[in-house]
């Protein structure tokens, strides 16, 4: 593995001024969000007066006269119709069908919780790893080569691992990721089978993303989450633009979503306020409200107790793909619901499991624990009134369930074991009709 | 009392490029004095007008977040191992 060909070199905001067209496409520059000091667009995330962390910035007035529904429609199939919002400039960008997945109405579910306009945003089928990573992995990665880099890596508590681990084998870029030891063994398989070097680290999420920290220090690395962090985040829009685009050019009322490092959550925002500004949808106010697990809720505790800043915690929940303590875009995704009217709530680790069945159960969906995290919290505010029946409401979920087995594997049955002969089956039919299903999972048949 | 203290890319323009140094100091308020004074300048990028450690950045003593610990009064032991890091995206 040899260092990227192009050291990373912040501009300091003093002297660089930002250009249109400067980085190629429509964005510009990276802006803190702090204090607003301005950036090169390089491999660099934080801004160096304040540790504020950096976005990018895009001229809106360019998209507005370029981007039409048409020109969207007329785009492929997938994240990369969205490329003049995204901040790439390649015209060969890193494009396996990514995105652009199903927008389920939902019957059985809305119903149940006495909702009239119920959406689910099916990420647990999004390619090419089923979650909503690969979205921000093909971006980070796509600009990783435009800057030059041949290894990619990134601290992960999962999915991101999948994710880059997939797509950096598809693009021939050198790949090294980081995971906590305790990780769910699909989401571990679903990372060694694609060739990475993985590092599997005794401790939890927020000391595998510190100790990531110190190797994006001394090796010329392309960190997707670090020092590519501004590109990869600008990925979740895509799931604020889809939405829109399959309602119709319509914002929804009311989003549900999970909260992890808050960083998606502030996008699928960021993409709403987008296309508004660029005239692609009608304004409207879209309430925002988060998900958190209880065992790990440090968004959820600031949210309730009316703080501007974030305690970190240490971790204990099934829901180890949103288990993060110390969650850097936490403050932003309390802001983001206390302006938009929304709410942030948290669940326990037997709700989670309950959300999931109940979304298995009811629209035929296996999502993994951040997804029974966001149906448990639909729940609990539709219980509490907290979304208004006639709200179209959308609850992202971001996750495949066959990554996360073991925290419904005791929970989901066992099938009933007969002999190959019809009187057999018989009776075992007969017995299930009749027999609590816990019951018969201890009778022979 | 030496301390090792790892230096984020953003802060290694007052530390010559240096990804690691080494400082002294028998808590965090005097381990930051101590920095300032070898790298002058540093201070002011970690801490706000009033003294306290922005809010975007991380300090770990011994691979602990201080936050867990007593925060600018944790105590340095000898070969205490100190890191800098800014907050970064989940995964």
């Amino acid at each position: 593995m040899t260092q990227a060909l192009e050291a990373p070199i912040a501009v300091p905001a003093q002297s660089f001024i930002p250009k249109l067209g400067q980085a190629g496409g429509h964005f510009s520059h990276l802006g803190c969000k702090e204090c607003g000091a301005q950036y090169e667009a390089k491999a660099i995330h934080v801004c160096e007066e304040c540790f504020g962390p950096l976005e990018v910035k895009y001229d809106y007035d360019s998209l507005k006269q370029t981007v039409t529904r048409e020109s969207i429609q007329a785009g492929p199939n997938s994240i990369w119709r969205y490329r003049d919002f995204l901040p790439v400039t390649s015209k060969d960008p890193i494009d396996v069908g990514t995105g652009m997945t199903p927008l389920l109405k939902t019957g059985r579910l809305a119903r149940r919780l006495g909702l009239k306009e119920l959406y689910i945003k099916n990420d647990a089928v999004n390619m090419p790893t089923l979650s909503f990573k690969d979205r921000v992995v093909s971006v980070a990665l796509t600009r990783a080569k435009e800057l030059g880099f041949d290894t990619v890596s990134c601290a992960s508590t999962g999915n991101l691992a999948n994710s880059t681990a997939a797509l950096a084998a598809h693009a021939n870029l050198d790949c090294c990721v980081f995971i906590p030891s305790d990780l769910e063994a699909g989401k571990v398989l679903g990372t060694l089978i694609y060739g990475p070097t993985v590092m599997s680290v005794k401790g939890n999420y927020d000391q595998v993303n510190r100790l990531c920290s110190e190797v994006a220090n001394t090796h010329g690395w392309g960190f997707v989450n670090i020092n590519l962090r501004p590109y990869y985040s600008e990925g979740s829009k895509t799931l604020g633009y889809e939405v829109a685009e399959q309602l119709g050019w319509k914002l929804p009322d009311h989003i549900v979503a999970p909260l992890a490092s808050g960083s998606l959550f502030t996008k699928i925002y960021k993409g709403f306020q987008e296309f508004i500004k660029t005239g692609l949808v009608e304004a409207k106010d879209v309430r925002c409200s988060g998900a958190q697990a209880l065992g790990c809720s440090p968004i959820y505790e600031a949210f309730k107790e009316g703080r501007d800043f974030i305690k970190p915690v240490k971790p204990k929940t099934i829901a180890k793909s949103i288990a993060i303590g110390n969650p850097a875009d936490g403050i932003y995704a309390v802001e983001q619901a206390r302006n938009t009217n929304g709410h942030i709530e948290a669940v326990t680790d037997e709700e989670i499991i309950e959300g999931m069945k109940l979304l298995a159960e009811t629209e035929g969906i296996f999502t993994e624990t951040a997804g029974g995290t966001t149906i448990a919290v639909l729940k609990k505010l539709a219980e509490q009134g907290k979304i208004n029946p006639d709200e179209t409401t959308v609850a992202y979920i971001t996750g495949n369930g066959l990554k996360t087995q073991e925290a419904v594997q005791s929970r989901a049955g066992e099938p009933l074991t007969i002999d190959p002969k019809l009187d057999s089956f018989e009776r075992a039919w007969e017995r299930a009709q009749t027999l609590e299903r816990l019951e018969w999972q201890q009778a022979s048949v | 009392m030496a301390v090792k203290v790892l230096i984020p890319t953003p802060l290694q323009k007052f530390t010559n490029d240096q990804a690691e140094i080494q400082c002294e100091g028998a808590t965090i308020t005097e381990l930051i004095e101590s920095l300032e004074a070898a790298c002058p300048g540093i201070k002011a990028r970690l801490c706000d007008d009033s003294g306290k450690l922005r809010r975007f950045l991380n300090v770990y003593v011994d691979s602990e977040d201080i936050r867990f610990l007593d925060n600018m009064d944790t105590k340095l032991g000898d070969d205490a191992e100190v890191s800098i890091v800014p907050a970064v995206a989940g995964g």
